[in-house]
C-alpha cells in the first residue's frame, strides 16, 4: 500500500480537476499536475542522499507535492512547525538527519547545519517539481510497512515524540473514511490546519481521494477564514475548537454567517466548549456539523459525531439529550473503542476510565521508543472518558490532567464545562496546584466577557457540583495559552498559577 | 499466483483492470478478471474478456467474496468482472460517513 496509489486513482478518475489552490500566492495545481510534480520531486529526492523529507512551511502547494513525492521516493515525510524557536527547530532537524529540507524564504538563511544534505526554498522546490520532466521514474514501493510520515507530537507535556505513521495506516484511514470520487465538481474544501498537524495530512489525503478542490489558507485569522470561505464558495471545512470560537466571536454581531455554500463544518483536535458549538449551530443553521476525535498516533479521526446527532441533540428538550452534543460520537467502521481502569480491566457503559483504541489505521508507534500497543493491538490514548449506553464516547481530558484532591479524582473538564455556561465566561482553564492540606488544590483562570466577581463564579460552581469541585481561587487573564493547533497548554497555566501561590506566601 | 497479502497489486490478463488486496484469507484463493487469472506481472496480453465475465470493474469500489474473507480495491477500471474462488465478487456498499476533514 502507498498513498501514491490514491493519487494515481485520482488522476485516472478526474485528472483535470483542480486539486489544490494556494489562496495567498494565487497558484493552483490539477490532480494530473500534482502527480507529475510528485514524480519530478521524487526524482530529486532520490538523488539527494537524504533519508527524510522535511518541510518547514505554512500550507501551500509544496505541501501536497512534498507529501506525495516523499511517498513515491520511499522517504518519510516530516512536517515541522514554523512556530517553534530556532533552537527547537534545529533539535528536530537533527533527529531526522540526513534530511532534504523545503522551507520558506525567511527560514532558508537560517540553516547551516550538516543535518541537511539538500535544501530548497519553497519556490525553488515548486519550480523543479512543476517544470521537471522525470517521466518514467522508478515506481513507488507497495510495502505497507514503509514509513509514510513522522509527526512530532505537540509536546504540551514534554519533549516532542516522533509518531511513526506507516503507509498502511494512512491508506487504511482513507479507505475506511472516504468514498472515492464522492465529491462533485462544485465541492471546495478550506484547509486551515497547519501541515505539521495530523489533520493537515488527513485533509490533503481526504480531499485527493474524494476529488475535491482544496483551498489552502496559510495563516489562520477568523477574518481571513470568513473572507476566503465566502470568496471561494467553500463547501466543506475543518477547524480546531479555538478557531471555531474565534470565527463565532467574529461573526457574533451578524445574525447569520452568510455562507450559503458551506454544507459541512467539522471540528476536532481539542475539547469543544458546549456554548461555542451551540452558538455556531445557530449562526450556521443550514450547515452540517461533525465532531471528529482522533490522535496523531491513530492517523487522525477515530470517532465521529455526525450532523444528525448534532441536530437531534440541539433539538432535544431534556438535559440528557442535549448532553449528546458534548460527545465525540461513535467509532468509524473498523475502529474499536474500550474504556479500561488503572488495572487494565474493561469497563462498562457510564464507567470512567482511559480510552483504548484498535484498528488498521492505529499506529501507536514512536521513533526510538517503539510500539505502545498491547499484544492484541490496543493503543492506550492517555485520554480519559466513558461510553454512554448507546456507545457514544465522551472525553474527559488527558489522563495526565486529572486533579487528585484529598484522594478524590476529578477531571478539570467537568468543572470547566459548568463554568463555561456562566454568561460572563469566555474561556476557562482549571488545574491542580500543589497544596499542603489536600495534595492538590483546584484553582483556575478565567477570561471574562464582562465583569464578574470570583465569588459569583465560585457560587455558580457550588450550586451545580459537589463542593470539592469549587475552585479555591481564580485569576482573570486576558487570554489562555494555546498552542497553534488549539491545545490548551495546561502545563503553562499550572506553572504560572503555582508561581502565584508561592508568591502569595 | 502466490500468497496474497494486504497491498498486493494484481493486473488483469485480458483488460485494463487493476486491483489491490485489502484483506486476504489465509488459504490460497484464485482471483480472476474477465475469466482469466490475475497476476502481479505485465499488462494485459492474454485472450479477450470471456462473455460471461464482462460486466466490468469500477475504480474506487471495494469488492468482497461470499464470506468476506477477501476484500480488494479496484484501482483501475476495466471491462472484465472480478471473480474469486469460482464466484463473482460483489461490490461492498460504502458506508455513508460525514466529512471529517
Amino acid at each position: 500500500m502507498n498513498i501514491m496509489m490514491l493519487l494515481e486513482m485520482a488522476v485516472a478518475g478526474y485528472g483535470d480537476r483542480v486539486a489544490f489552490v494556494d489562496a495567498e500566492a494565487q497558484q493552483s495545481i490539477t490532480y494530473q499536475g500534482l502527480f507529475d510534480a510528485a514524480q519530478n520531486a521524487a526524482s530529486d529526492l532520490r538523488t539527494s542522499q537524504a533519508s527524510r523529507f522535511a518541510i518547514l512551511d505554512v500550507s501551500n502547494l509544496a505541501v501536497p507535492i512534498g507529501l506525495f513525492a516523499s511517498s513515491w521516493a520511499g522517504m518519510p515525510y516530516v512536517p515541522i512547525s514554523y512556530r517553534l524557536t530556532d533552537d527547537e527547530i534545529d533539535g528536530l532537524v537533527e533527529r531526522v538527519r540526513p534530511a532534504y529540507l523545503v522551507t520558506d524564504e525567511d527560514h532558508i538563511e537560517h540553516f547551516h547545519t550538516d543535518s541537511i544534505v539538500r535544501w530548497h526554498s519553497r519556490n525553488e522546490f515548486l519550480t523543479l517539481a512543476r517544470n521537471g520532466s522525470a517521466n518514467g521514474a522508478e515506481p513507488w514501493s507497495m510495502d505497507g510497512d514503509d514509513t509514510a510520515a513522522l509527526l512530532f507530537t505537540s509536546g504540551t507535556t514534554g519533549v516532542p515524540k516522533a509518531a511513526v505513521l506507516r503507509q498502511k495506516h494512512l491508506v487504511s484511514y482513507i479507505l475506511g473514511s472516504v468514498d472515492f470520487m464522492s465529491a462533485d465538481t462544485s465541492e471546495t474544501a478550506l484547509i486551515c490546519v497547519p501541515p505539521y498537524h495530523v489533520a493537515g495530512i488527513a485533509a490533503v489525503l481526504s480531499s485527493v481521494y474524494s476529488g475535491r478542490r482544496a483551498v489552502q489558507l496559510a495563516n489562520f485569522t477568523p477574518e481571513a477564514w470568513i473572507e476566503l470561505a465566502r470568496a471561494e464558495e467553500v463547501t466543506t471545512a475543518f477547524v480546531v475548537p479555538t478557531m471555531l470560537r474565534r470565527i463565532v466571536e467574529a461573526l457574533e454581531h451578524e445574525h447569520h454567517a452568510q455562507m450559503p455554500h458551506l454544507q459541512s463544518l467539522s471540528y476536532g483536535g481539542g475539547k469543544m466548549p458546549l456554548p461555542v458549538i451551540e452558538r455556531a449551530m445557530a449562526l450556521f443553521p443550514d450547515t452540517d456539523f461533525t465532531n471528529a476525535y482522533g490522535l496523531t498516533e491513530t492517523s487522525s479521526t477515530i470517532t465521529v459525531l455526525g450532523p444528525d446527532a448534532h441536530r437531534g441533540a440541539a433539538a432535544s428538550e431534556d438535559r440528557a439529550g442535549r448532553r449528546r452534543l458534548a460527545s465525540v460520537g461513535v467509532p468509524l467502521p473498523g475502529i474499536e473503542i474500550e474504556i479500561r481502569d488503572d488495572e487494565g480491566r474493561v469497563l462498562g457503559p457510564r464507567e470512567h476510565g482511559e480510552i483504548y483504541v484498535r484498528g488498521e489505521q492505529v499506529s501507536g508507534e514512536y521513533e526510538g521508543i517503539g510500539k505502545l500497543t498491547d499484544d492484541e493491538g490496543w493503543f492506550p490514548t492517555r485520554d480519559g472518558g466513558f461510553l454512554d449506553n448507546e456507545g457514544y464516547l465522551f472525553l474527559e481530558g488527558r489522563a495526565d490532567d486529572v486533579i487528585v484532591r484529598g484522594g478524590e479524582n476529578m477531571s478539570p473538564g467537568e468543572i470547566e464545562d459548568v463554568m463555561m455556561t456562566h454568561d460572563a465566561v469566555s474561556d476557562v482553564a482549571i488545574v491542580g496546584v500543589p497544596d499542603e492540606e489536600w495534595g492538590e488544590a483546584v484553582v483556575g483562570v478565567v477570561v471574562l466577557k464582562h465583569d464578574a466577581t470570583v465569588e459569583s463564579l465560585q457560587q455558580w460552581v457550588r450550586d451545580r457540583m459537589r463542593s470539592s469541585r469549587v475552585p479555591e481561587w481564580l485569576e482573570f487573564w486576558d487570554e489562555l495559552p494555546y498552542n497553534e493547533t488549539g491545545k490548551l497548554l495546561r502545563r503553562e497555566v499550572r506553572a504560572r498559577l503555582t508561581e502565584s501561590t508561592s508568591g502569595n506566601g | 499466483m502466490g500468497s496474497l497479502t494486504p497491498g498486493t497489486r494484481l493486473k488483469s490478463a485480458v483488460c485494463t483492470t487493476e486491483i489491490m488486496v485489502i484483506t486476504a484469507p489465509p488459504e490460497d484463493i484464485e482471483i480472476t478478471c474477465g475469466g482469466e487469472p490475475m497476476s502481479r506481472g505485465a499488462d494485459a496480453d492474454g485472450p479477450s474478456v470471456h462473455r460471461d465475465h464482462a460486466e466490468g470493474s469500477v475504480i474506487g469500489k471495494r469488492y468482497t467474496n461470499e464470506d468476506g474473507s477477501l476484500e480488494v480495491l479496484c484501482v483501475k477500471a476495466g471491462e472484465g468482472s472480478l471473480w474469486a474462488g469460482g464466484a463473482a465478487m460483489k461490490i461492498k456498499d460504502a458506508t455513508k460517513l460525514p466529512k471529517t476533514d
